[in-house]
């Protein structure tokens, strides 16, 4: 008992201060990946279940609507492409770095940590489909958080919301730079030393900033909730609410921004410049 | 059946099986329409098979074994090694001790040691994250051990039944 007891100890300091048990935690994670199955599949029949009643009429009702916002989104997109050319061009002009092109991967959620204190879910690709640690990840509407944790079919996913969380933002309407942080259990951001008088307020879309060289630049990551101005404290509550659906959209997207990219893309720019001489 | 009753593995097969259905349980996610804060309330269901099992099957089920399913816990839940692993080697150790005075118990009495026993098991997983460097304590850490002793006479009779059915020895 004594000598089991003190193994546990000794692996925690060894797990806390070092990280010589990560290979071996990816390979009992990979090993343990029926459990998170098993796990899953209440929820995942409950929704085969629901597909199998739905009606010929729903379905087809529903790729109509897909289909539209398909050709919505499509022009969208192309007035996208023409608009980051210009951009690039522009800031090459400007002799700044053109914007990269973020490629992703979609995930599916296996699961969710079951402890409410922390904001975690698992996601079903992992070192194998070169997922990496502190690699972002988001979802249709914004940013979600990043990962933690990866074994090879697996990922473990640290959600914005979580109190162990920051990410830099930046408020779209007053480019004022702040820190937001997770607030735990509630969802909710809350953003770090902002001044009594700084330029914000409720509705202000907060998006990131980039900086930190963690997080792409300017996906959405949530909106202003509430600002409390407090007499006698230094600074102002501001609260926000992510964008993201946090932990309860089943797709997620990792984001993969490749450094080769930004070459190919300086290169396209230089000869946009050409052109424009 | 029959055939399992005279056979070691197969009981040792039983015993695991149930040992990890009780880590489904405590990854399960909660549906949707349940308010998060619910999860509180969920016991450490590995903790309460292992009980059983040592109270039931001493000369089977002991330390050894609470502590190998500690660590698959600790990677389930992605806490640190060792965290899950050493508050299960303590229960372990006091049901061991405990056991032939626990089998003497009516299902409830054993439902009031268990409350000590899950208390110290969530009081061991406090002091580890709180030396790791994490939150305050608070009352709200026992609800498990609350909500474990109460599911404890479920958890006891539906283990005793496979136990018999099957004849694990």
């Amino acid at each position: 008992m004594l000598g089991l007891g003190v193994l546990s100890l000794v692996l925690m300091f060894v797990d806390h201060a070092t990280s010589w048990l990560d290979g071996s935690r990816s390979a009992l994670t990979a090993a343990l990946t029926p459990v998170f199955v098993t796990a899953d599949l209440p929820n995942r029949s409950a929704r085969g279940i629901q597909d199998m009643f739905s009606s010929r009429e729903d379905l087809r009702g529903r790729i109509t609507d897909l289909e539209s916002e398909l050709i919505f989104l499509r022009v969208r997109t192309e007035k996208m492409a023409a608009l980051t050319a210009e951009n690039n061009r522009l800031r090459g002009l400007l002799g700044s770095a053109a914007k990269l092109q973020d490629n992703v991967l979609v995930a599916e959620l296996i699961g969710v940590n079951p402890d409410p204190e922390e904001q975690e879910v698992l996601i079903d690709k992992g070192s194998r489909d070169s997922v990496f640690v502190g690699q972002p990840v988001l979802d249709s509407r914004g940013l979600v958080g990043q990962v933690v944790e990866v074994s090879p079919f697996n990922s473990r996913v640290l959600l914005i919301s979580d109190e162990r969380h920051s990410v830099p933002v930046q408020v779209l309407r007053s480019n004022l730079r702040l820190i937001a942080r997770g607030t735990g259990i509630g969802q909710q951001l809350e953003l770090l030393h902002v001044n009594s008088t700084a330029d914000i307020k409720v509705g202000d879309q907060l998006l990131s900033s980039g900086l930190g060289n963690r997080f792409p630049v300017g996906y959405p990551v949530g909106v202003v909730d509430s600002v409390v101005y407090r007499p006698g404290k230094p600074f102002a509550e501001v609260l926000a609410k992510p964008s993201a659906q946090l932990g309860r959209s089943r797709h997620v997207l990792l984001v993969f921004t490749e450094s080769r990219v930004a070459e190919d893309a300086n290169v396209t720019s230089g000869k946009g410049d050409d052109r424009g001489g | 059946m029959i055939a399992v009753a005279d056979n070691r593995t197969g009981g040792l097969v039983i015993i695991w099986v149930t040992i990890v259905a009780g880590m489904v349980l405590a990854v399960v996610p909660l549906p949707q329409f349940v308010p998060v804060e619910l999860g509180f309330l969920r016991p450490d269901w590995v903790a309460m098979v292992l009980v059983y099992w040592i109270i039931a099957l001493p000369h089977r089920v002991g330390i050894p074994t609470a502590w190998l399913a500690g660590i698959a816990v600790d990677v389930l839940l992605g806490s640190l090694i060792g965290q899950h692993a050493l508050s299960y080697v303590l229960i372990a150790y006091v049901a061991a001790s405990l056991y032939q005075r626990l089998r003497m118990f009516s299902v409830w009495q054993q439902a009031t040691i268990l409350f000590a026993l899950l208390g110290l098991n969530q009081l061991t997983g406090f002091w580890v994250e709180s030396v790791a460097g994490h939150t305050d304590w608070s009352l709200w850490y026992l609800l498990p051990a609350v909500s474990g002793a109460f599911l404890w006479p479920w958890v006891f009779l539906m283990l005793r039944s496979i136990r018999r059915w099957i004849g694990v020895t």
